[in-house]
């Protein structure tokens, strides 16, 4: 647990001396203000549920650009064999990373949303209940997202391909129930949809939170990073 | 340096090692035992082996086939315990460039669950002289302290086993006796594997010598005897001042000697037999005959040329 905890540590200290960790919280944050306001002048409606609606896609590019570097540029400096020939599973080294990441979006991006939170209830107070659910969401989705950066960071060398293969597999992953249709009605359509992500979180934006959308959030989370440790693990047989 | 003692099992075992990129086997059935306290050195040409040797023994990379054991462990069933027991300088020095030397020495200690982290940095960077740049981010330094911090990066959790991969590249020729100094007085206590393509370094640092070629182990001695084994025959230089035109011929009259030549004028080329001085005849013939002594000493093959003999004499055949 504190060989973990070491990589995480370290992540967090190169993203804070990298200029990525302040460029995509500035550029998310100035997203999200537009959009809150934008969306309280139209709707005059106490309640976070569109802003949140609007996060999960925004954070499609977000969280790839957050996580593109984390093993691809241990690739490619070669510090990745000081790490695999450390006293540690492979397993480690990525669960290291990604709570590296996601420690970074819960601090920077994440949370300085609250205070969008704080002028609702100055100014009108919001129902809380799918305020809190809301952030639950918000954290599980990012999670979600983060494992699938990591894993396209395990692919390459390459950061701005690690970006592109985190983007690309997160977008297939969003409209995977349009292509359910295709199949018609059956096995695999159902599938389909049911792999598909807004789905899973829009109710957790309303309030309730299904355990089957917590236990999906966790699979997603679980299955890249397991299928990034593979990747790291192959490479040592070549 | 001492011989190792040969009781107790050897601290790394390599049976039958093999490693197959494909149909090219970057190691081809290589065996060797390592004793504690001894310092190995992998000598051999660029792509002969010696990288991939490394990464087998440090878990970075499993075999093909055939075993490996650090200190007992094997080093694919057991890896972590292998790994806890080596230090690492692999060839392209792990370094994160954003960091300073101290905090990059801490994050390595941290994953090594080194006890005491400050005072094994220190002691660390004062093995290695970098004491003074503690501060400094790793991406301002130059390459020979790039290189060192790497080395005291495979020292900071005073590992059993120490394996380098070419530990005094890009270092200035100070840097590389501090270096190779360190590296000496390492020996006894920790078991050293270095890796090399400068031949004096593994004849000065290297109780014994490992030459490896085509993924193959073509000579292991020590340094002194593997010279030893490939010369066949002692050479010896003479210089006179006025030479006689039946000079070769006279030298070659006198017993033990193979052979005479002359390899400009007045000097010569001589080979006699393996193990007999013939240098006290070769002198009184000279003064005798006057041809005026100028220059007379023998001629060791040196590491160099063993080297050359070993690696390119298996090419010919075919």
């Amino acid at each position: 647990m504190r060989n973990i905890w070491t990589i995480t540590w370290r992540e967090l200290k190169a993203y804070f001396v990298s200029p990525i960790a302040y460029v995509v919280s500035a550029l998310f944050l100035v997203a999200m203000g537009y959009l809150f306001s934008l969306i309280l002048i139209n709707t005059r409606d106490a309640s976070l549920r569109p802003l949140f609606n609007n996060m999960v896609f925004v954070l499609l590019i977000m969280a790839p650009a957050l996580t593109m570097k984390s093993l691809a540029e241990e690739q490619r400096m070669g510090t990745i064999e000081l790490l695999l020939t450390a006293p540690l599973h492979d397993w480690q080294v990525v669960l290291g990373k990604f709570l590296g990441s996601l420690i970074l979006y819960v601090v920077m991006l994440l949370g300085p949303t609250l205070y969008y939170a704080l002028i609702l209830h100055v100014f009108g107070p919001p129902d809380y209940g799918p305020v809190v659910t809301g952030y639950l969401g918000m954290l599980l989705v990012g999670a979600a997202y983060l494992a699938i950066g990591v894993f396209g960071s395990s692919l390459t060398q390459n950061q701005v391909i690690a970006f592109f293969v985190g983007v690309v597999i997160l977008l297939l992953f969003w409209i995977a129930d349009a292509a359910g249709g295709v199949f018609g009605a059956g096995a695999l359509s159902d599938a389909l949809t049911y792999i598909a992500l807004p789905r899973h979180f829009n109710d957790m934006f309303r309030g309730i939170v299904d355990t089957t959308d917590v236990i999906y959030a966790f699979s997603i989370t679980a299955i890249f990073l397991f299928l990034a440790t593979q990747v790291l693990q192959t490479r040592r047989w070549r | 340096m001492p011989e190792a003692s040969t009781n107790g099992t050897p601290t790394i075992q390599v049976q039958n090692l093999a490693k197959w990129y494909g149909n090219l086997a970057a190691l081809d059935d290589v065996s060797f035992d390592v004793q504690k306290g001894e310092i190995v050195g992998f000598l051999g040409p660029n792509g002969a082996g010696k990288t991939t040797a490394m990464r087998i023994l440090t878990g970075y990379m499993p075999p093909s086939s055939g075993t490996a054991r650090v200190a007992g462990f094997d080093v694919f069933d057991e890896s972590i315990q292998v790994r806890k027991r080596i230090g690492y300088l692999p060839e392209t020095v792990p370094l994160y460039t954003e960091m300073s030397v101290w905090d990059y020495l801490d994050f390595c200690a941290r994953l090594r669950d080194v006890p005491e982290r400050d005072s094994a940095i220190e002691r660390v960077m004062e093995m290695t002289s970098i004491s003074e740049r503690a501060d400094t981010l790793i991406g301002k330094l130059s390459k020979g302290f790039r290189q060192r911090v790497g080395i005291a990066q495979a020292l900071v959790h005073s590992p059993e086993v120490l394996i380098m991969d070419e530990p005094t590249i890009g270092l200035d020729p100070k840097q590389i006796i501090d270096i190779r100094n360190l590296i000496k007085s390492l020996a006894g206590e920790h078991t050293v594997i270095l890796s090399t393509h400068i031949l004096p370094e593994a004849s000065q640092t290297c109780s014994r010598v490992l030459i490896i070629n085509n993924g193959k182990i073509v000579a292991e001695d020590t340094p002194a005897r593997l010279s030893a084994r490939v010369r066949g025959a002692e050479h010896v230089h003479l210089q006179v001042a006025q030479p006689a035109p039946n000079a070769v011929q006279e030298l070659e009259k006198i017993q033990g000697v193979l052979s005479a030549q002359a390899v400009s004028d007045g000097v010569y080329e001589i080979e006699t037999n393996l193990g007999s001085d013939r240098r006290a005849d070769i002198a009184v013939l000279a003064v005798q005959r006057g041809w005026g002594l100028l220059e007379l000493r023998p001629v060791s093959l040196s590491l160099e040329d063993v080297f050359l003999k070993l690696t390119t004499s298996e090419e010919l055949p075919q």
